[in-house]
């Protein structure tokens, strides 16, 4: 459910690191609280993104939800496919429902993260 | 989980829905399912395209009773009660003196001098708070509240009326389109309405308190789904049918929303005569109207409604929205002034600061075929 190579974000988003690219993604519990994903707002590539502030919007039937992006820099690519295909963030938070990819700012900020083990003991 | 779970109401059912996997929320002061595991979308597929059930027990059931009934019900409700027929349902309000709506309602007569009104559970209380003081001087009639004793399972879709009839031996397809009729099952007497809130064929089946697990779990194993608030709300707007508390409140009549066909004033002592006789002969300011999103965005209760021509111009405001999947659209509800209320006008939903194009569309949004 939380695989041990991500970081997580109290705010419910992983990341995983390649180099200094971070993808981004909302976590399984956040998915099945908003339950079924029917829209996905992002911004455009190129935008710039700060840790733990708003970047995007995401809803449910019932709810809007804000997303908080985990790490800070500038957005070098977006899920086009979240637009036509809402459904995949459900299906498969962490694969081809990550949300944008961020180059990033400050390495450092991923200290501010949680690994698998203490976002699940947040969890309970 | 900012309402306290002790302090809600719990419906015979609350048990086998959170064994059902049920996700859990309060709803006007009721502990109620909003979803079960298969998620909303799963749920209105399911009743459009086959069978499911909802849990609205937590609806106000209350029954009037004696030879005064039609003529006290008649001074509260906007129906012709005098002439409503044994075993018809009639969809009203309960309006305030000067037409504001504080509830709608069904309203069944069940035999000569018995009728039953359903109201909706989070104006229960403002409802009963009405109605008692004027009740208090009524004569010849008798109030009982079954809520609390009873249980309602509301069964809805094209196979609905099938099902209910292998429960019934067949009585359940005598009872027509918003009649009320009673029918033996699992032994008991149930009440038997042919009527919902879905769009859909079905019945809303009132039995005994203690045998509402049982009906549900019959239900189940004869392949109805079972259905939360969640989906009811999508499949209620999609079938262009209002909700109190967002299309209809005190601060709107009846004319306003569209639904002057079902606000008769006529009646004898009726308390909101004169405050719907001044609507029903005036043009009002605003309007009730359907829309559909042109370009991306989720319509949601609260937002403006701002001009194409003019975007700093507010001309209205969302009251319901969600994005439909039985007609694949981002849909809603709103009111708006009433010269921008035309079918096929442009309308701009300003969403958390993004101006987003509608259209205004006939209602409604999804018809059975």
């Amino acid at each position: 459910m939380y695989p041990d190579d991500l970081k997580y974000s109290k705010e419910h988003e992983w990341v995983r690191v390649d180099g200094n690219i971070a993808e981004v993604g909302i976590t399984v519990f956040a998915q099945e609280s908003l339950g079924d994903v029917v829209f996905v707002e992002l911004p455009a590539a190129g935008s710039e993104v700060t840790q733990f502030e708003k970047f995007g919007e995401i809803e449910s039937v019932k709810a809007v939800s804000d997303l908080f992006s985990p790490v800070g820099g500038k957005i070098v690519e977006v899920n086009e496919s979240t637009a036509d295909s809402p459904e995949v963030v459900n299906e498969e938070p962490y694969g081809s429902g990550w949300l944008i990819k961020v180059e990033l700012s400050d390495m450092g900020q991923l200290d501010e993260l949680m690994d698998s083990e203490t976002y699940q003991s947040t969890l309970d | 989980m900012s309402e306290s779970n002790e302090n809600l109401k719990r419906t015979p059912l609350h048990q086998v829905h959170v064994d059902s996997g049920a996700r859990m929320v309060p709803f006007g002061g009721w502990d109620m399912p909003v979803q079960y595991s298969d998620g909303i979308i799963a749920e209105v597929k399911s009743v459009r395209n086959s069978a499911g059930m909802f849990d609205v027990s937590h609806m106000g059931r209350v029954y009037f009773e004696g030879s005064g009934a039609a003529y006290f019900l008649g001074t509260i409700l906007s129906a012709n009660i005098p002439a409503l027929k044994i075993g018809r349902g009639k969809y009203n309000f309960i309006c305030n003196s000067e037409g504001g709506v504080i509830d709608d309602a069904m309203v069944y007569r069940v035999s000569d001098e018995k009728y039953l009104l359903v109201v909706n559970a989070g104006n229960y209380d403002v409802d009963l708070e009405w109605i008692t003081p004027r009740f208090e001087s009524a004569m010849d009639v008798m109030m009982s509240d079954v809520t609390v004793e009873t249980a309602m399972i509301a069964v809805q879709g094209p196979k609905a009326v099938e099902i209910l009839n292998g429960m019934t031996d067949g009585q359940a397809s005598g009872i027509r389109r918003f009649r009320v009729g009673q029918a033996e099952m699992l032994d008991v007497n149930a009440t038997l309405c042919r009527t919902g809130y879905t769009g859909e064929e079905g019945f809303e089946v009132i039995v005994p308190a203690g045998k509402a697990q049982e009906l549900w779990n019959t239900l189940k194993t004869s392949g109805v789904n079972e259905c939360g608030l969640g989906s009811r709300d999508v499949l209620r707007l999609e079938a262009g049918l209002p909700l109190h508390g967002n299309d209809l409140s005190t601060d709107t009549n009846p004319f306003e929303a569209g639904f002057g066909r079902f606000a008769y004033f006529q009646g004898e002592n009726y308390v909101a005569a004169n405050a719907l006789k001044h609507f029903s002969e005036s043009e009002s300011t605003r309007r009730l109207v359907g829309f559909k999103m042109v370009g991306r965005g989720i319509p949601r209760a609260g937002l403006n409604i701002l001009s194409v021509t003019d975007p700093d111009k507010k001309i209205g405001e969302v009251t319901s929205g969600t994005h439909s999947p039985t007609v694949d659209a981002a849909i809603g509800l709103g009111y708006v002034d009433q010269n921008s209320a035309e079918i096929g006008t442009r309308i701009l939903i300003d969403v958390r600061g993004r101006q987003v194009e509608a259209e205004i569309v006939e209602l409604p949004f999804y018809r059975r075929q």
